[in-house]
């Protein structure tokens, strides 16, 4: 069983990211998301962004979280 | 009253404009849909090089020498039905070459065979993306194969935006089924039947790895959107890598031995905000923690500058920390008669460093009249880690998009 070490910070993130979900967002109207829509503002990794997460999910322990997988492929040299 | 029906005037003329709005939309996709039509194809490239001393194969000590190619090929058509729904099929074509200075010492009498492979890793997806409800299901299989190694993955995904379309909550499941060919140094093999000596092969393991990611996205205002993901990665079987070394303080050799199961929580908050006509933040952070006594913090930003609207430099900088697991110990000093032991350094505790600078073009070029190269982008990045190893990365990514 993981032993959730840093479990009050997640709490932290998870409340600072509802606060600020329920309180300050307001409503955009499609015809007013010519900036959200521009292709560097994608909620997600780029492609050539999934090249680069690739070589560090070999080099470094962690993974996930980042839209890419995180699983499947060996990554053991 | 007049101004009650003044606002009334007002609603109906909104009404009659998203109307009009959604009318011609909607029209056009059904002039679009019946044929399946061909909608984007990506081309990616990347070229890596790594140096380091502290190879996990010869026990934490040696070069990690290693290069990759990798070529990646991607293919998207779509078509629609005439009601609203867009159908999405893809299919994704992966090539690695590389070359492993340390994979040549697994055998120390001749040179290995996974001194240098390739991998090759095609996969399909396909998706059902209804526009009226603003929900999208869709599904994936992938197959990995390499010399010692094959995985074969599968997943479904699920995403459900708002009415307003401000809010987007997506969850994707995924399944990879992985065969280990083991492959064990040479130090191992005196005792294996004859025939299986030269290669050092001691039979299959499996080791399977089970993801849930789940991420809410949410419009902040006109500038500004954040995305929070959170996954549940469980892996079991073999997880340790059989051709590992494993030097004890009392100078005995091992192999790595871990545990058989691996629980990872990720979470991750990713917000982007457009400053001015010509500036970006992307930003993003990370924290993970795992049943193997690992926690890392990762945060990244990225600066996206538009010289013109079809040029834009973006210089980009990773921070990342990580704890070493339970199990790390360097070179000589693992404890003989402890459970699990590894001198993989990837698995030990540092910081590292990632930056570079990437420019994207937008041409919007039509070839043969049949397609548009509808943009560029050239990354160079460089990668220091605090135990020594550096590494550098170049990246290009061609996308033809269909008109």
């Amino acid at each position: 069983m993981i032993m959730l070490k840093n479990g009050k910070f997640i709490v932290l993130i998870l409340l600072v990211f509802c606060a600020i979900l329920f309180s300050s967002c307001s409503t955009v109207k499609s015809s007013e998301k010519a900036y959200l829509n521009d292709g560097e503002m994608t909620l997600a990794l780029r492609k050539l962004e999934k090249l680069e997460i690739n070589f560090q999910l070999y080099r470094e322990g962690s993974s996930g979280a980042t839209g890419g997988k995180s699983g499947g492929g060996c990554g053991c040299n | 009253m007049l101004k009650i029906n003044l606002s009334f005037f007002g609603l109906i003329l909104s009404l009659v404009q998203i109307y009009a709005q959604s009318f011609v939309i909607d029209s056009t996709k059904i002039y679009k849909k019946k044929v399946l039509s061909f909608e984007e194809a990506n081309i990616l490239s990347s070229y890596y090089h790594q140096e380091g001393n502290h190879s996990a194969i010869t026990g934490g000590i040696g070069t990690e020498k290693l290069s990759d190619f990798a070529n990646v090929i991607d293919l998207k058509l779509t078509r629609y039905d005439g009601r609203g729904k867009k159908y999405t099929y893809g299919a994704e074509f992966g090539v690695d070459y590389y070359t492993s200075a340390s994979s040549d010492k697994i055998d120390t009498k001749v040179s290995s065979a996974s001194s240098s492979d390739v991998r090759v890793y095609p996969s399909l997806n396909y998706s059902v993306d209804n526009e009226k409800t603003g929900l999208i299901l869709g599904g994936n299989i992938a197959f990995s194969k390499e010399y010692d190694y094959t995985s074969i993955g599968g997943g479904a995904n699920f995403s459900k935006k708002s009415k307003n379309q401000n809010t987007e909550f997506s969850a994707k499941a995924n399944v990879f089924l992985d065969t280990y060919s083991q492959i064990v140094p040479t130090e191992f093999r005196s005792n294996l039947p004859s025939r299986q000596q030269k290669k050092g092969e001691i039979g299959n393991a499996a080791r399977n790895s089970y993801d849930l990611s789940m991420t809410l996205s949410q419009v902040m205002s006109k500038r500004f959107q954040i995305a929070l993901t959170l996954d549940l990665a469980y892996q079991s079987g073999l997880l340790s890598t059989p051709f590992h070394r494993v030097y004890m303080n009392d100078g005995s050799l091992l192999r790595e031995t871990l545990p058989g199961t691996r629980f990872k929580i990720p979470i991750g908050l990713r917000a982007n905000y457009f400053i001015g006509g010509k500036f970006i933040i992307r930003s993003f952070y990370r924290y993970y923690q795992d049943d193997w006594g690992m926690t890392s913090h990762t945060a990244h930003i990225e600066l996206p500058y538009k010289i013109s609207p079809f040029f834009s430099v973006s210089p980009f900088y990773r921070y990342y920390h990580q704890t070493k697991i339970d199990y790390f110990a360097p070179y000589q000093e693992n404890k003989p008669g402890a459970e699990y032991f590894s001198s993989d350094y990837d698995l030990s505790g540092f910081d590292s460093q990632f930056f570079g600078v990437g420019v994207r073009y937008i041409p919007i070029k039509i070839v043969a009249n049949l397609f548009a190269i509808s943009q560029m982008e050239l990354r160079g990045a460089l990668y220091n880690r605090s135990d020594g190893l550096s590494a550098g990365i170049l990246t290009f990514h061609i996308q033809f998009k269909g008109f």
